[in-house]
């Protein structure tokens, strides 16, 4: 670098590898063939894509609420890695859902220049939006944080792991790199809810008030909806049941390390039997995508 | 070693433009210069996270929504860099963080002002950040070895965040006329305030000699904010702005340009700590602060009966 | 579970990283953790942004014996001592700044 010249940096272009967003950072689907494969329903494959894009877009906006308010320094570091890994899961799995089925894209003025990831991020309303309940439950205090963390990731990693066998091509260069990237926030997550159950009495009690808040919820990550079950049946879905027993049984070793019970709270019902998967949500859905897509919606015709 | 002996080594260090370490002797009034400099400047970071971090929740593309907490994620990394550096200097990060929300310690004042719609987001990539690397890049030559080095790791990473704010404002452009609009006003609100990043001018900064001779500092206020303006200008034609500065133009026989006045008591309310955003700023890092400290302290009682068992 | 008021502040670590096989750790800088396997996982996420295949050594700062005949302390005499000097005994000024 010049030490003299300011801008000599803003042309050194051969640094993007190192950006976390993803200039020079390999495309999960290069050489991937992106055609539905035959015999898969194009609306199901992009309702499915929709169900575990939302999971992890959800899950970000969460985590980017944490930005400036982390316990230290390090830690806003970390929590932003993960958002940004489940940003970048978001960003393939939108596309995937655009892809397989454009009518589920919300239609924008004529000559919009908005690309399909984004329609559906932000033009979307939430009865359209396929989140569990789970990832809608607002922060709460680090220890809340960290328990739902340790709990999605942990099932989502499931989940990713049996998606690497998927037979749209799409869905297992996802999972791929997905299952690296989830491993690590489980192990980062578990880790914080076992220092926080043995650190001090208010650790402690600051986290099994979050086990609390977070285990009622725990009921619609078994459920098999309609498009899960039609999906697993021709190769191309995990069975979300399936994943939640591997994950119990991770769960389960993390609260043995922390020296936890299982709270026997209640559970969280359904309304006519539909839940976050249906488009039937908690009344924190709402006012999270007013937040994240005000300023989109504002500008229907904008480039960003 | 006499204190003279001393002295004498630390200034045929600096006299050959040798790089200070940790462990060397130092003259008092160097290292607190330099703790004070260093201290400022990861503040600086760790405050300037909030204008833009404001922002995440409603970034309008999940592609600028990954760059802008990407490059909100960096300035924590920087924060991180720079403590580090004031560490090896005998101060510790927890002491420096509670003089900074004990507003005993200041940061840039440039982010004691609001960012009030997402041109922002850009415009502080470009201008804000295009001032401090301005500033930065002549540090990557500090005196200090731990401070320099810091320094080149944040230039490299500075200039991503310059070149995303430029590229922001260059598509909005190219967009509606509102988007234009947005782009212009914030380039209005935020011209002024980025002039006055490069401190008061130099008849007024009486530290600046000795900060030069010490090779801390390296150019003076107000070479570093006319080499701005020299650059930036070109910039703003290029993406179709005008700066609010009816007295901006090219002077032949400088060859440089010259340019209108800041309001040097807006500066001076600012630093003193009456600017538009001192107080919500301060109070923000100081609840983070204060509502981490049970998770920090939950890791240390941790880590501590893990050792013993 | 200890009800004693602790210190919140966790030590100083020094990171070193092996860019790629064949090469020696570099020292990079450092960062604050309770234990070396949180000072693992927040040098992967600060200096590598977790990139995979890179080596990491995450060290207590007040562990690292150093010797540096070049510099001259007289705080520390002797060959062998800490890299830094960790505990505050600096008294930081209130000071009007500009960056």
């Amino acid at each position: 670098m010049d030490h003299d010249n300011a801008y000599d940096g803003l042309v050194e272009t051969q640094d993007d590898a190192r950006w976390a967003f993803g200039t020079g950072f390999d495309d999960p689907l290069a050489g991937v063939d992106t055609t539905v494969p035959t015999g898969v329903d194009g609306a199901a494959l992009a309702a499915y894509c929709l169900m575990l894009g939302d999971d992890a877009l959800v899950s970000a906006q969460r985590l980017a609420q944490w930005s400036t308010r982390a316990p230290e320094l390090e830690e806003e570091v970390a929590l932003a890695n993960i958002g940004l890994d489940l940003l970048g899961q978001a960003r393939l799995l939108l596309a995937r859902a655009a892809a397989a089925d454009p009518s589920v894209v919300p239609p924008l003025p004529e000559g919009s220049p908005v690309p399909s990831e984004d329609a559906l991020a932000f033009f979307r309303d939430a009865p359209a939006f396929r989140p569990v309940h789970l990832t809608q439950v607002p922060n709460g205090d680090f220890a809340v944080t960290v328990v739902r963390l340790t709990v999605l990731s942990t099932w989502r990693l499931e989940v990713l792991r049996a998606l690497t066998a998927s037979r749209d091509p799409v869905l297992a260069a996802v999972a791929e790199k997905g299952v690296k990237e989830l491993s690590y926030h489980r192990d980062y997550a578990a880790r914080w809810c076992v220092t926080l159950a043995q650190g001090t009495a208010v650790s402690r009690s600051r986290l099994v008030g979050a086990l609390g808040v977070v285990w009622p919820y725990l009921a619609e990550l078994s459920r098999v909806h309609p498009v899960e079950r039609s999906l697993v049946e021709v190769g191309v879905a995990a069975d979300p049941s399936a994943a939640w027993l591997v994950a119990s049984a991770f769960l389960d070793q993390v609260l043995a390390a922390g020296d936890l019970e299982p709270p026997g709270t209640r559970s969280v019902g359904t309304m006519g039997g539909r839940a976050g998967r249906d488009g039937a949500h908690t009344e924190w859905l709402g006012p999270l995508l007013d937040e994240m897509q005000v300023v989109a919606r504002a500008h229907p015709m904008g480039r960003w | 070693m006499t204190t003279t002996d001393l002295q004498a080594g630390f200034d045929e260090t600096i006299a050959h433009e040798w790089r200070v370490e940790p462990r060397d002797w130092m003259p008092d009034g160097y290292r607190r210069t330099l703790v004070r400099q260093v201290a400022q400047h990861a503040h600086s970071e760790i405050i300037g996270m909030q204008p833009e971090g404001g922002w995440l929740t409603r970034a309008p593309s999940l592609r600028r929504k990954q760059v802008l907490m990407a490059k909100v994620q960096d300035e924590a990394g920087h924060g991180l860099y720079l403590y580090s550096a004031a560490e090896t200097l005998g101060v510790d990060r927890d002491d420096l963080t509670q003089q900074l929300v004990d507003s005993r310690q200041k940061y840039s004042s440039i982010f004691n002002y609001p960012a009030l719609s997402y041109a922002d987001v850009g415009t502080i990539g470009w201008l804000v950040d295009g001032a401090a690397i301005c500033n930065q890049v002549p540090l990557c030559r500090s005196s200090y070895g731990p401070y320099a080095r810091a320094m080149i790791r944040v230039c490299k990473e500075e200039s991503f965040h310059q070149r995303q704010g430029y590229e922001l404002l260059m598509t909005m452009m190219n967009g509606t006329d509102a988007q234009r609009a947005m782009v212009q006003e914030s380039v209005d609100r935020f011209w002024w305030p980025s002039l006055m990043m490069f401190g008061p001018p130099d008849a007024d900064s009486p530290n600046t000699e000795q900060s030069m001779a010490w090779g801390i500092k390296r150019h003076t206020n107000d070479e570093l904010r006319q080499r701005f303006v020299d650059m930036s200008v070109p910039q703003a034609a290029a993406l179709g702005v005008t700066l609010p500065d009816p007295d901006l133009a090219w002077n032949d026989d400088r060859g440089a340009h010259d340019f209108g006045e800041p309001d040097w008591s807006e500066f001076a309310a600012v630093v003193r700590g009456d600017g538009p955003c001192n107080v919500q700023r301060v109070a923000h890092r100081r609840a983070a602060h204060e509502d981490g400290a049970w998770v920090r302290e939950a890791a240390t009682a941790f880590a501590a009966k893990q050792a013993a068992s | 579970m200890s009800d004693e008021p602790v210190r919140a502040g966790w030590p100083l670590y020094e990171v070193f990283v092996r860019g790629k096989r064949g090469l020696n750790h570099v020292h990079v800088g450092s960062l604050h953790a309770a234990d070396d396997e949180m000072a693992l996982r927040h040098a992967r996420d600060v200096y590598t942004r977790r990139n995979e295949g890179v080596s990491i050594w995450a060290v207590r700062a007040d562990l690292v014996a150093a010797s540096s005949p070049a510099e001259k302390d007289p705080f520390f005499a002797p060959s062998a001592d800490k890299v830094y000097r960790h505990p505050t005994f600096y008294d930081i000024p209130d000071d009007v700044p500009h960056l």
